[in-house]
């Protein structure tokens, strides 16, 4: 019988790393599944969120950090509550996200850290978001993945609401924030 | 009562009917709220998403200030009070690790459900109840973050909450009991896989009409625009015709007690609750 599997040599390394960008240990997962059953997200994950476990307890780093997985997380916080073995899998994600934009990985959802840039950008420039600015920096970001016009009906009816302030809002202490950007190596 | 109050940005701008109808509540229950001064944005799922260490700065500014007043501090938006409770803890964590003991043990932080529940709030606003809701079926939604994770939240039961039940109950609407109360709306994945938070909340909707419901009512304005700003696009892509306005839980608390303002808020609302409510007799 011929057995087409990929073979993986297990390598401690990158679950090193992992667990100590989080300060927290994830070799108790026993794969029971709950994060994978409870998470509302799976339909449109390529990798099954107990799956990034596992893999990051192999040393799967390149799999684990190209996976849309990591990106489409919506942060709900369900695995990390029903966990049995406490490990916190919603921090994983959080790790692996951050690790993946650091190192420079292709992401396989690129969407999402360009709408993060975008709103941090902001964030540093003011010290609050102003969600009009925020938007159009994110739409110029995707224009060529045709974001510029998407949304623009939603955004319209908004408008027509009141909903979208059109002046920003900043605080006093700019320099502040700015400094824990600083700090942060933002 | 007197508390700090963290509104934050989505309060300032998308949700500010959340804000006006949060102030005008507590201003009728005697509680005073004291905007926190010159606050900035708690980073939300951006700074943890891409920064371990921005996510644990960005509220710590906030919360020194907020140490500083001396007061508990209140949260309405379940983003914010999500990232400043966990700054807290890893902050209290660090501290405990250096052996100083908890950094922010003097103030406490709580979302606004947590407030109102409160027993002793609870019996104001029953004193304050002038035009009961009777006949109006609703669902709550506390969403992820208000619950989740318990650790955080402290929250007592993360997959049954009933404080929003509570204070439901006590306008005289009914509250329906539902399996999706802590369900994800996909939060800010909206802009970038709206396709994504499309089908969630229509999985949201659709079970929220099988209970009965005819609003649902929140207490997170990621919730909410989720819920009711893509909730006109659910319906045509998924042929269905839910017509179920949310409303935040102050805003239903302020209806009730008639509180200046509240005919006026939901009318920022993408899905109008107008008819609902004329056709209770709740507003003309």
């Amino acid at each position: 019988m011929e057995v087409n599997a990929e073979v993986v040599k297990p390598d401690p390394a990158f679950r090193k790393q992992v667990e100590e960008q989080l300060g927290k240990e994830i070799s108790s997962c026993f794969h029971c599944n709950k994060c994978s059953s409870g998470c509302p997200v799976t339909f449109a994950m390529d990798i099954l969120p107990n799956k990034v476990v596992r893999m990051v307890q192999m040393g799967m780093k390149d799999q684990v950090l190209r996976s849309s997985t990591i990106w489409l997380c919506a942060s709900c916080q369900t695995c990390t509550t029903r966990c049995p073995n406490d490990v916190d899998i919603a921090a994983l994600m959080d790790a692996l996200r951050e690790m993946a934009v650091r190192e420079g990985v292709e992401v396989a959802e690129e969407s999402v850290p360009l709408f993060h840039e975008a709103f941090l950008e902001e964030v540093e420039k003011r010290g609050r978001v102003f969600e009009v600015g925020m938007l159009a920096k994110f739409k110029l970001k995707t224009r060529k993945e045709g974001g510029l016009f998407k949304d623009a009906e939603l955004g319209w009816e908004m408008f027509k609401k009141g909903k979208l302030k059109l002046l920003p809002d900043k605080i006093s202490k700019r320099e502040e924030v700015r400094d824990i950007f600083r700090k942060s190596d933002a | 009562m007197e508390l700090s109050y963290f509104p934050g940005c989505s309060l300032h701008s998308t949700a500010s009917e959340y804000d006006a109808s949060t102030r005008a509540v507590c201003e009728a229950l005697e509680i005073d709220l004291r905007e926190l001064e010159d606050w900035n944005c708690c980073g939300s799922t951006s700074a943890h998403s891409m920064n371990a260490e921005l996510a644990r700065l960005l509220p710590a500014r906030n919360l020194e200030i907020a140490g500083r007043a001396g007061l508990d501090l209140m949260i309405p938006c379940a983003a914010c009070y999500s990232r400043s409770k966990m700054a807290e803890m890893e902050l209290a964590e660090a501290a405990d690790g250096a052996g100083e003991g908890s950094a922010n043990g003097q103030i406490r932080i709580d979302h606004i459900l947590d407030v109102l529940a409160e027993a002793e709030v609870l019996e104001k606003i029953r004193g304050k109840v002038t035009r009961k809701l009777e006949g109006l079926k609703a669902v709550c939604y506390y969403g992820c973050l208000t619950v989740r994770p318990p650790k955080v939240t402290g929250a007592r039961n993360p997959e049954n909450p009933e404080s929003m039940d509570r204070l439901v109950e006590l306008t005289g609407a009914t509250a329906i009991p539902w399996s999706y109360k802590t369900d994800c709306c996909g939060a800010s994945l909206t802009l970038t896989r709206s396709d994504v938070v499309l089908k969630l909340i229509d999985r949201l909707l659709v079970m929220a009409q099988e209970a009965g419901a005819e609003c649902v009512v929140v207490a997170c304005s990621m919730c909410h625009a989720n819920l009711d700003a893509r909730q006109k696009e659910a319906a045509a892509q998924f042929g269905r015709d839910y017509g179920i306005p949310v409303l935040y839980i102050s805003e239903l608390l302020g209806l009730a007690m008639e509180a200046p303002g509240s005919s006026q808020w939901w009318k920022r609302h993408l899905v109008d609750p107008a008819e609902l409510l004329s056709s209770k007799g709740f507003v003309q």
